[in-house]
């Protein structure tokens, strides 16, 4: 019985923090703010050679056949450095779709050159959640008509795959004729999503689709945008405290006003507990299958409730600094508004757990 | 991350599962969280520790089982007891406070007089720290107690004692040095309630029971020797005790067996017919609250482990009681909610629902967010200790 972080999965995540405390300090991450639908490739390739991209990806095709839990501590350090990079959808959605779904020449062709760093890959799976706007993608006879919204790392990207309304996956190439992409700009600049317009596209079905392996996938990206507010958080409640350290009224360290410390205290206190939840959420997609669905969906609303609490709260301790761009400290909170939606707002997640559990017919 | 028991461990269960297959039939239906124990609780407790499954760590000497520490090994009793719904070992201030802060700093012949009978269930002690001017400011605490040849004589008041009125003994804290700054100059003394000059008067709670009371001690004569510690070191006796009460608090398999009542709860009570699990808001504020106990159970998972490898886990801790209390309020305060106008009968009333426990429960339960360090004295051990924040400035004398 070990409940903890292994020695090497610390050692993962102390190199992805170095790497982001390097290569993606505030001033980069500003500029890649400033060009949202670029995919930022230099910091990409650094991450690649860290193995970043394959590494849920088997070792057969050229990745580091690593468990979720891997990648949730990981996305948790890009969240804590707010990374401009396109991991949801091309390292975990994207790759997960194709094990789970895709045929043995499709694994080949595509997965060894996700795992390389070397493409993008988008993922469209939001009308599967819920339908908005009277988005939804049809199947034909080897073509997808109709529209996805917020598709994951939409900009750049070199393959789609895109869930239809019928739970099958398929690949859409971006120069698809009867495409038309439009980026989707929202509060985070940080990560790239946009809209795909279907008229006829040509698209190659991944064969082995199921309701299940679109539900998969889902989990797996809810997951990781619990492990991203986990870190963003993490981040803000340090931030918050180091500032109350500093910043000075009425003679004295804000940070000695217990009406802030008790601020930073319930920050502390929602988000600790939190850890476990997602550590567990993320074993549980690889080791305790019957628990996976319903911690998924426990660790997306959960995370998102006191990411909520974290960010604004957070910021308050900044006072008028905490609004302004002047520490970036918004980056953070963007981020963390963005997890809370993306994927399933909590209470239709909430409402997901409950039909899993038979509560609601 | 391995979630799995190594065979050694799952030898081990299946021992304790055996024991509670022969045993079960004994049991009795509960022990109660404090006051005096039944006569059947105390020969329960005494076979449990018989067995290791009370007392298991503590010296076979002072009439415990003598197992080497082995925090798996405590939470696998844990979870079997729990599963089979048998009672496991008797908890009450004595046990998880005195019993540990005599073991670390009593003498021997303190040890050897008050522990056994203490794991037994034959003493009953209560706790006299809180004063009416001293709660929060434990260490202000003004009962005062001078030296008169061999005894020291007690005069005072202490407040808010839990089980004072059924207990053999008090654990209590004194002003012995009046001079000395406030943390310097307590002491720590075990006394019998018994002892001439000690008048116990019980306080009804919002509950409805004296659930505790006030004692009042008129020139109480106890024997210096009655010391644990030595004089002027009991705020540092009392701390060590404080450390085991906090361990006490935030059980995560109690939250899930309230929480599961709760789910029964709403599949049976209706309002026009529909049942209270099909309304959209009761049904969300339930997941809601099922998603932070989970964070509860993973986080005294994470402790768990933490505990086996003599790691100190930090923040991980420090939040327990704050959120453990705060989450058995919600889970209480729901019920009440989806029982409406049936969740404020209360006494014999027709109609109540489950002996009116929800109602006992979410009152009781706010005595336990202020009880043992309230809320706000968290969040400050939180933001001070867990965060390093500045501590409070002193006020000028
Ligand atoms: C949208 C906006 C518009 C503004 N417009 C103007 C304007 O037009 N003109 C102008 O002059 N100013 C303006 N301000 C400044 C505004 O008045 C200050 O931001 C505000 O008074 C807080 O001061 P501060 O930002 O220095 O935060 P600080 O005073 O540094 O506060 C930081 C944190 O410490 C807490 N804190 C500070 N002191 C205490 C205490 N004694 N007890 C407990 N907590 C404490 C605060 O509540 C806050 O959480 C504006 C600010 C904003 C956000
Ligand atoms: C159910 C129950 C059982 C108990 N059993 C026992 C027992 O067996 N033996 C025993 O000795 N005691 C017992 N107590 C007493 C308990 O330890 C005290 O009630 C507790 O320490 C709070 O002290 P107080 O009631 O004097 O409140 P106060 O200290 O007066 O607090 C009143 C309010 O002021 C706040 N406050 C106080 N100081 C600060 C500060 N520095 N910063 C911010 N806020 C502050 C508190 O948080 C609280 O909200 C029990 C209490 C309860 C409710």
């Amino acid at each position: 019985m070990e409940f903890a972080l292994s020695e090497e999965q610390r050692l993962l995540q102390d190199s992805v923090r170095r790497f982001l405390e390097q290569n993606s300090p505030l001033d980069k991450v500003r500029l890649a703010a400033g060009n949202t639908h670029t995919v930022q490739r230099s910091l990409w390739a650094g991450a690649s050679e860290l193995g970043i991209p394959g590494m849920l990806i088997p070792e057969d095709f050229g990745g580091m056949g690593l468990g979720f839990l891997d990648a949730a501590i990981v996305y948790e350090m890009f969240g804590r450095y707010v990374a401009p990079l396109p991991f949801l959808g091309t390292a975990v959605m994207a790759p997960l779709a194709l094990m789970l779904a895709g045929s043995e020449a499709q694994q080949e062709k595509w997965l060894p050159k996700i795992a390389a760093g070397e493409i993008i890959a988008g993922v469209a799976v939001t009308e599967s959640i819920g339908v908005r706007e009277g988005a939804g993608v049809k199947a034909g006879k080897g073509t997808l008509t109709g529209k996805a919204l917020f598709v994951v790392d939409w900009a750049e990207a070199d393959l789609y795959i895109v869930a239809d309304s019928d739970h099958g996956f398929h690949l859409v190439l971006p120069d698809a004729k009867g495409l038309s992409r439009r980026a989707l700009d929202t509060i985070d600049k940080t990560r790239s999503v946009g809209e795909l317009v279907f008229d006829q596209v040509s698209a190659e079905p991944l064969p082995r689709s199921s309701a299940d392996a679109v539900a998969r996938v889902i989990d797996a990206g809810r997951v990781m945008l619990a492990a991203d507010t986990l870190g963003a958080g993490q981040m803000m409640i340090e931030k918050a405290v180091a500032y109350a350290g500093e910043r000075k009224q009425f003679g004295r360290v804000i940070g000695s006003f217990q009406a802030v410390k008790h601020l930073c205290a319930e920050m502390a206190a929602a988000l600790e507990p939190s850890r476990s939840l997602v550590w567990y959420a993320a074993h549980a997609l690889d080791e305790v299958p019957g628990d996976a669905r319903l911690m998924a969906c426990h660790a997306k609303s959960h995370l998102s409730e006191v990411g909520r609490f974290v960010a604004r709260t957070a910021t308050e301790v900044h006072g008028g600094m905490g609004f302004t761009d002047l520490l970036g400290l918004h980056y953070w909170f963007k981020r963390i508004g963005f997890d809370r939606q993306l994927l399933g707002g909590p209470e239709l997640v909430r409402l997901e757990a409950a039909h899993l559990q038979g509560w609601a017919a | 991350m391995d979630l799995a028991y190594s065979p050694k461990y799952e030898a081990f269960r299946e021992e304790v599962r055996a024991f509670l297959t022969k045993y079960k039939s004994q049991a009795p239906k509960g022990l109660g969280a404090a006051g005096r124990p039944s006569p059947e609780a105390c020969s329960w407790q005494q076979l449990l520790i018989q067995h290791g499954y009370a007392a298991r760590t503590i010296p076979k000497d002072y009439g415990g089982y003598g197992a080497k520490p082995d925090i798996l090994e405590s939470r696998i009793i844990a979870e079997e007891f729990s599963a089979a719904r048998v009672p496991s070992a008797l908890q009450n201030q004595g046990i998880s406070m005195l019993v540990p802060t005599l073991l670390e700093l009593g003498t021997e012949e303190q040890k050897k007089k008050w522990v056994k009978p203490t794991l037994r269930g034959e003493v009953v002690w209560c706790q006299g720290y809180s004063e009416p001017g001293s709660g929060s400011d434990l260490a202000s605490l003004q009962t005062r107690a001078t030296v008169d040849g061999d005894d020291f004589v007690i005069n005072g008041q202490k407040i808010w004692t839990s089980t004072a009125h059924e207990a053999d003994m008090i654990f209590c804290l004194v002003r012995t040095e009046p001079d000395k700054p406030k943390h310097e100059g307590i002491s720590y003394l075990i006394f019998s309630m018994k002892t001439p000059g000690i008048e116990v008067r019980p306080l009804t709670t919002m509950t409805g029971h004296a659930e505790f009371n006030e004692v009042f001690f008129t020139d109480v004569r106890v024997p210096k020797t009655q010391i644990v510690g030595q004089r002027g070191q009991g705020w540092f006796v009392a701390n060590a005790t404080l450390k085991h009460e906090r361990g006490m608090l935030g059980d995560p398999a109690a939250m899930e067996t309230r929480f599961q009542a709760l789910v029964d709860l709403m599949h049976e009570e209706t309002v026009d017919g529909q049942r209270a699990i099909d309304n959209p808001i009761f049904r969300d504020r339930l997941v809601r609250l099922q998603a932070e106990l989970a964070a509860m159970k993973f986080n005294g998972l994470r402790l768990l482990t933490s505990a086996s490898k003599g790691e100190d886990p930090g923040l991980a801790r420090l939040i327990v009681k704050l959120q453990s209390c705060e989450l058995t309020h919600q889970i209480s305060a729901l019920a009440i909610d989806v029982m409406g106008e049936l969740g404020v009968l209360y006494d014999d009333s027709p109609y109540l629902r489950s002996h009116g426990s929800w109602q006992w429960g979410y009152m009781f339960q706010l005595g336990l967010i202020i009880g043992g360090g309230t809320a706000q004295i968290q969040k400050n051990i939180i933001s001070e200790r867990g965060l390093g924040m500045p501590r409070e400035p002193k006020l000028a004398k």
